[in-house]
């Protein structure tokens, strides 16, 4: 789950594309690649002392993110690019890769690998090095690799490359100060390299140097001309689009080229090179170089190196353990977060209506008129309080708690173990990890949806992503159960039961998921699993510390300003409409009154339905819109603690059914308007838009209403 | 097909085998290539997902998690 500043609600937004801003000229560009989930968002964050979010899993960087960092009295700006195996691109991702070591002017390229897998990461240093000559190799990792005993010889490996490589452990700051000085260096051209070109077969050779000289001609070297002569005979279409997005020239038009390429493509295939078989050949000497500089550079002492990681794996992902460990360890951080949560939010309730009376006393001691005091106290203030006390102890301690399981590598084993289930749907396996993502934030798993590059199942990730409850929905399910369900077993049972409940409606939440997904492929989306390919990195150790820290700081603090900046509005808005009356009754009683009946058939009430429609820009505020408007109508003015709100909501007519419905609307209903307008701009169609906010929608009405009609059928309620 | 060649789904978990060709195209084909599965490389698959599919393959020294449509289209052979 994406969740930071940055990534959160509507700074997705922003951040995309190749824009740069200098402060002045001066200022270099330094663009910063790697194969996913070597730690290239840690060595950002360490160089720019920003806090991109990072994480062991592939995929969490999907747009170039920016900072700066100083040095020697130079600025230098920092671009994080997605993470990708290789600079030919497959999928949006590594489109947005590629065009920016293409396009973007930058100064150097840092490529950053991983020590415990040099050999794959060489791939893509060596397909940087053929369109740039200023690049650093950044042999991330070395803190790892020496526990597995990998030893890597630096200066040969740099020796062989012909390009400076600098080793590092970004998580402990070791390495950067070298970095720095390093990228310097080389943009100063201080040193004189000579980077390794690969020489493939004399065939594909003189292919190349047939089209080379034309590609030159007309691009001026604006880029590598060896480099797209390649590519303009591995018939790269999307490079050619996107060099006639940044540069404006369209290869094709020159009919020179054309003559070349058709001439070099006829030679090829005389020499026993069909157009089919040219990318085997040039991927085929990279990998085998790879495998030769490894050989040279890379020293396993330990032949069993990965051992650990195999047994753990082993457990984690088998047939009988598997699913069950996966299904525990949510429980286990659900039980944590609740029992945990109790004791603080009473305490914060407590503290903060505290605060109500001298409020109160404040205003008369102004003698400011009432409706005054009624908007600010009552409308705002009482609002406030409830979305701080109900959500922060949630939040607080199910941040961090899922932050720890994220960077020791156990999100993509849950891909792993699921992906059955979703190929079953007609789905792409990659949906569980943008479905972990919508836990944090359904807005940040839209966004993580580029992880999966076929459209059809990308959209089908898009539209089902808010099945999974954001942590804005939690607070409101953890707060309904433990009011209706846990209380009629007392002690220590009590969490464990709530417990169960969430777990339950987090798996009912994935089961809809897997079925909308499958009904979608089925029908408006048509179609079959695409292939795809997930690595399952290795385990790391979680900085304990460091994640508390930031996941307090930066995650649970911002997306609680995000619930408080909505909810103070929301508050006023709701004490106006309940205190402006027409006729005998409350606009507010007017509304709810209107939506009544309908929301009756689903198990609801109208106060309840127009809070969900009233939380509509965050879900957060839904509970406290709840508690607002049975107030305003009611006689209750002194709220503390759950079981005076359990009151408040039976005395207005709340059964445990009316809670389970609740619970299921608010798990299945419209994303809020962050995630909307994030659909909107990912699919870039009103049409999907309004089906993301459709299908969920229409999945919780017929649900509540099957469930709600069923029970009183029954007779249970 | 040769005796000791067999697709890569058919490798018993545990067993090391190099790879002699690439049927499968077009994307996928780039995708392997991406990771490093050219002629000759060696992949031992190192434990199936709960339900059988996929299967994780150590190739170049990662872990990688293949569906069974990927992986039929690898041939490899057992030495």
């Amino acid at each position: 789950m994406g969740l930071t500043n940055a990534s959160t609600g509507a700074g997705v937004l922003n951040h995309c594309g190749l824009h740069i801003e200098k402060e002045t000229e001066q200022d270099l560009i330094i663009a910063l690649a790697g194969n996913p989930n070597v730690g290239k968002s840690t060595v950002f964050n360490g160089l720019t002392g920003m806090n991109q979010h990072t994480g062991n899993w592939p995929g969490k960087t999907v747009v170039n993110a920016q900072g700066k960092y100083r040095h020697n009295g130079t600025n230098y700006i920092m671009v994080d690019i997605p993470g990708t195996y290789s600079l030919i691109a497959n999928s949006a991702e590594e489109e947005v890769a590629r065009d920016f070591i293409c396009f973007g002017g930058a100064d150097a390229v840092v490529v950053v690998a991983d020590a415990t897998c040099l050999e794959r990461n060489l791939n893509l240093v060596l397909q940087t090095m053929e369109i740039t000559d200023r690049v650093v190799l950044c042999v991330n990792l070395m803190d790892e690799a020496k526990k597995k005993k990998i030893r890597i010889d630096l200066p040969r490996l740099s020796e062989r490359l012909g390009i400076p490589v600098v080793g590092m452990s970004a998580r402990s700051g070791k390495g950067l100060d070298k970095l720095m000085d390093t990228v310097a260096a080389l943009t100063r051209e201080e040193e004189k390299k000579n980077p390794l070109r690969i020489r493939y077969g004399d065939e594909i050779e003189s292919a190349v140097a047939l089209i080379e000289p034309v590609v030159a001609d007309v691009l001026h070297g604006a880029v590598n001309s060896r480099w797209v002569a390649l590519q303009l005979l591995d018939n790269d279409d999307s490079l050619l689009r996107s060099m006639k997005n940044y540069l404006g020239y369209d290869l094709l038009e020159s009919q020179e080229v054309l003559q070349q390429v058709a001439q070099a493509r006829r030679e090829l295939e005389a020499a026993g090179i069909p157009q089919e078989e040219f990318r085997d050949e040039v991927v085929t000497r990279i990998v085998k170089t790879c495998e030769e500089i490894s050989r040279e550079t890379v020293r396993f002492e330990e032949e069993k190196y990965a051992e650990r990681d195999r047994r753990i794996d082993r457990i984690l992902t088998s047939k009988l353990t598997g699913i069950p460990i996966m299904i525990a360890m949510l429980f286990g951080i659900f039980w944590i977060t609740i029992s945990g949560a109790n004791v603080p939010s009473a305490m914060l309730s407590e503290a903060l209506f505290s605060l109500e009376q001298p409020l109160n006393d404040f205003f008369l001691f102004l003698s400011a008129p009432d409706w005054l005091r009624g908007i600010v106290v009552d409308g705002v203030f009482r609002t406030l309080a409830w979305v701080i006390s109900v959500m922060l102890p949630p939040m607080a301690i199910f941040f961090p708690l899922f932050t720890l399981l994220e960077d020791s590598g156990y999100l993509p084993r849950i891909a792993f173990n699921l992906d059955h289930f979703f190929c079953k749907a007609c789905a792409h396996g990659k949906q569980a990890l943008t479905m972990c993502m919508g836990f944090g934030c359904n807005a940040c798993g839209v966004i993580g949806c580029r992880i999966i590059d076929s459209p059809r199942e990308r959209l089908i990730a898009i539209l089902t992503n808010n099945f999974v409850p954001c942590n804005g929905r939690f607070p409101t399910l953890i707060a309904i159960i433990t009011m209706f369900f846990a209380g009629a077993v007392g002690g220590a049972f009590q969490s464990v039961v709530s417990t169960l409940m969430l777990t339950g409606v987090i798996v009912l939440g994935v089961f809809m998921t897997l079925m909308i997904s499958r009904l979608l492929s089925k029908t408006i989306l048509k179609g079959l699993p695409s292939s795809f390919n997930l690595e399952l990195p290795p385990y790391r150790r979680p900085q304990v510390g460091k994640v508390i820290v930031r996941s307090i700081f930066d995650r649970t603090l911002f997306v609680l300003g995000r619930a408080v900046v909505v909810a103070a509005p929301a508050g006023l808005v709701i004490w106006v409409l309940a205190n402006i009356s027409v006729g005998d009754m409350s606009l507010l009683a007017h509304c709810a009154a209107f939506l009544d009946p309908f929301a009756r058939l689903m198990g609801l009430d109208g106060y309840i339905l127009m809070a969900f429609i009233l939380g509509f820009p965050a879900n957060e505020i839904v509970v406290p819109i709840i508690i607002m408007s049975y107030m305003a109508t009611g006689t209750l003015t002194e709220l503390e603690n759950l079981s005076e709100l359990h009151t408040l909501l039976v005395s207005n007519g709340w059964t445990w059914l009316t809670a389970v419905c609740t619970m299921l609307f608010c798990l299945l209903h419209w994303p809020c308007g962050t995630t909307c307008l994030t659909v909107k701009k990912e699919t870039q169609s009103l049409k999907w838009t309004l089906a993301a906010f459709a299908i969920p929608t229409a999945t919780g009405i017929i649900l509540c209403m099957l469930v709600a009609n069923t029970v009183r059928l029954l007779g249970l309620a | 097909m040769n005796r000791n060649q067999i697709t890569l789904d058919q490798l018993p978990v545990g067993r090391k085998a190099n790879v002699t060709m690439l049927t499968s195209d077009g994307t996928t084909r780039r995708r392997m290539l991406d990771l490093g599965v050219v002629g000759g490389t060696e992949i031992e698959p190192l434990y199936r997902s709960p339900s059988g599919n996929p299967v994780a393959y150590l190739i170049r020294g990662a872990v990688i998690a293949l569906r069974s449509d990927v992986s039929k289209k690898i041939v490899v052979s057992v030495s």
